[in-house]
């Protein structure tokens, strides 16, 4: 690069995907010198953040120099050839280690790649390391990591949200322009609308479970974080589709999202505000950027209506069935034997004997609660009355979804009740906790699309705000369609992107450290 | 509907069950805990459900079966490689019989 070198650098990283993609393949800048700004950014701001459990420096600058190599020797380039990617530790990574931020896999190295990691490798997406996380994706803030919480670039002292926090940390940070999350309960969008960015849970089967550490496997579901509602498109693009690896993928086109996120408008859109979301529980500043929102949406030609969904209410207490039993269920793999940790192996002890110490030393708190109100709602006397029943709600809730479908094209709601908390107000607080995912469960346990795009801040507090857009499963094109439409009449409203509102990290001098 | 409570002894069963080895306080801490969560999930008895039936999963589940040819696998060394102990090109476990 040129001579002003650093101030270049510090550019880069405020680039959108799309940019850094184009600039790449127009040779202007080489995609070595965007992975090395983006590691300064790293050694800069994760001090603050702690976004990451793994910075991969070498081994993003060797998958950058390969995209330099291709493009000069005339290869063709993917769509997102040379952009820096932060990816979740729940995905396996072979030159990583993968964690899902638990002690009871420190350091582990997994023997093969996620296929979602494969993909962006294949498209020439720069790695840069492996995200924080609550452990096994089980929390809405990072604080149930077992390495220590992320920190909300918007306020050092808040959740970033969970349990993708430290990919939206990133992100919002300019620590990379994108993350890979998983969606189980809102772990994609709800760490999204806290950190000011957009976050999408693609159609359950969309994008591959194959190396994805499971958590509750009918639910689990990969997806983007970015800055921009395209660039969020062009990662969903990029990592999705079917892989016959996933028993439950979907063997069908990737719906057209990047074209959806290029010609957004909803002239004409019927959009439905969902009744049972959109009244009290919120908080005020939350309801009134979802209020403008939705006025917003009619000004822009879209015809808005009031939707009930009697059995979202219900939603919540069957999740806190559904995802706990699974879990129980897939946790029991961490057994002390084949890989991981073992504690109390000392000669004399027993098989079972070392299972239970080592589970004891190696999950967390969140963790230990939730297998055993697994365990509980599948037992023989409480079946039928807790895991029975929470899976006939499940199939009320699709009829809620499929009804409302039929007099609108996309739901609307905001992404969250609240803004983002302090660290530690909700810590040891389960219930509490849970209520940060009250508006996002419904789309998982149906199983359809819905993303987060932000929508301002609250006034009371100055944090952003999601408004989320949930769609049939299989029209995830729709959520890019309305994401993209509001986010270009907002950004005209602020004059640029919400995040440019949040202050410079070395402004908040003395935050959270 | 009576809300079922949850006594510390049945967490402590439950914890067996769950290869947990909890201590003491664990136990106090989590009984309380697991007691409100069992309250507030219970609500999806108030739901009349006669006759709705199950779903398990978001999108129809069938099998999937691939062709029945030879494909790659993860070779012995690899399977091994995050084992905390192996002998013999196996995993080394402790003892799984009791002595008498």
């Amino acid at each position: 690069m040129a001579a002003d070198g650093a101030g270049m650098a510090s550019e880069l990283t405020r680039l959108t995907a799309a940019e850094i993609a184009a600039a790449v393949a127009a040779g202007d800048v080489s995609a070595v010198e965007v992975a090395q700004a983006h590691l300064d950014r790293i050694v800069a701001v994760e001090p603050d953040v702690r976004a990451f459990l793994h910075v991969a420096g070498i081994g993003a600058l060797a998958a950058a120099e390969d995209v330099d190599r291709k493009r000069a020797a005339g290869e063709p380039l993917g769509p997102l050839a040379g952009v820096p990617l932060a990816l979740k530790d729940v995905m396996t990574t072979t030159d990583m280690p993968t964690t899902c931020g638990s002690k009871i896999l420190e350091g582990w190295r997994p023997p093969y790649d996620a296929t979602v990691t494969r993909r962006l490798r294949d498209a020439g997406v720069v790695i840069l390391g492996k995200t924080n996380m609550d452990e096994f994706a089980m929390g809405s803030s990072t604080e149930n990591s077992a390495y220590g919480p992320s920190h909300n670039p918007w306020d050092l002292t808040r959740i970033p949200g969970g349990s993708s926090g430290g990919s939206s940390a990133a992100v919002a940070a300019y620590e990379a322009p994108l993350g890979v999350g998983t969606d189980t309960g809102g772990s994609i969008r709800q760490p999204a609308a806290v950190c000011g960015i957009v976050g999408m849970k693609p159609t359950y089967g969309g994008s591959s479970r194959y190396g994805l550490v499971a958590f509750a496997s009918s639910l689990d579901t990969p997806g983007p974080l970015a800055r921009t509602v395209l660039d969020a498109a062009l990662l969903h693009e990029v990592m999705s589709g079917h892989d016959p690896r996933d028993s439950t993928s979907v063997d069908a086109p990737i719906p057209p999202v990047v074209a959806a996120a290029r010609h957004a408008g909803v002239s004409g859109l019927r959009v439905g505000v969902v009744t049972e979301f959109s009244g009290g529980g919120s908080q005020s500043g939350v309801r009134a950027r979802f209020t403008e929102a939705v006025e917003l949406l009619e000004s822009l030609g879209a015809k808005v209506v009031e939707v009930s969904c009697p059995h979202f209410s219900y939603a919540l207490p069957a999740y806190y069935l559904i995802a706990p039993s699974e879990c129980s269920s897939n946790l029991a793999r961490f057994d002390a034997m084949r890989y991981g940790l073992r504690a109390g192996d000392d000669g004399t002890r027993s098989a079972d004997e070392v299972m239970s110490l080592t589970r004891e030393a190696g999950f967390g708190a969140e963790v230990k609660r939730r297998i055993m109100l697994g365990t509980y709602a599948l037992s023989s006397g409480y079946y039928d009355a807790y895991y029975g029943k929470a899976q006939q709600v499940r199939t009320l809730i699709t009829r809620d979804f499929d009804a409302a479908f039929e007099q609108v094209d996309v739901l609307v709601s905001p992404t969250t009740p609240t803004t983002a908390f302090p660290i530690g107000e909700r810590a040891d607080d389960p219930m509490a906790m849970y209520l940060a995912d009250l508006f996002t469960i419904p789309s998982d346990l149906a199983g359809n699309a819905a993303i987060s795009v932000p929508c301002g801040l609250a006034p009371e507090d100055g944090l952003p705000v999601g408004l989320q857009i949930m769609a049939p499963a299989l029209a995830d094109d729709r959520c890019y369609r309305v994401a993209a439409a509001v986010e270009a009449a907002l950004q005209e409203r602020w004059g640029g992107p919400l995040l440019a509102q949040a202050r410079e990290l070395g402004e908040q001098a003395g935050d959270g450290r | 509907m009576a809300v079922m409570s949850i006594t510390r002894a049945e967490v402590a069963h439950l914890a067996r069950l769950s290869r947990l080895a909890l201590t003491d306080a664990e136990l106090d801490h989590f009984a309380g805990q697991l007691d409100q969560i069992i309250g507030a999930v219970a609500r999806v008895q108030e739901v009349a459900a006669e006759g709705i039936p199950p779903m398990t999963h978001a999108v129809p589940v069938v099998n999937v079966l691939r062709d029945d040819v030879v494909a790659g696998c993860l070779t012995p060394e690899q399977a091994l490689s995050g084992a905390p102990a192996t002998e013999q090109g196996r995993f080394r476990v402790p003892r799984i019989l009791a002595e008498d």
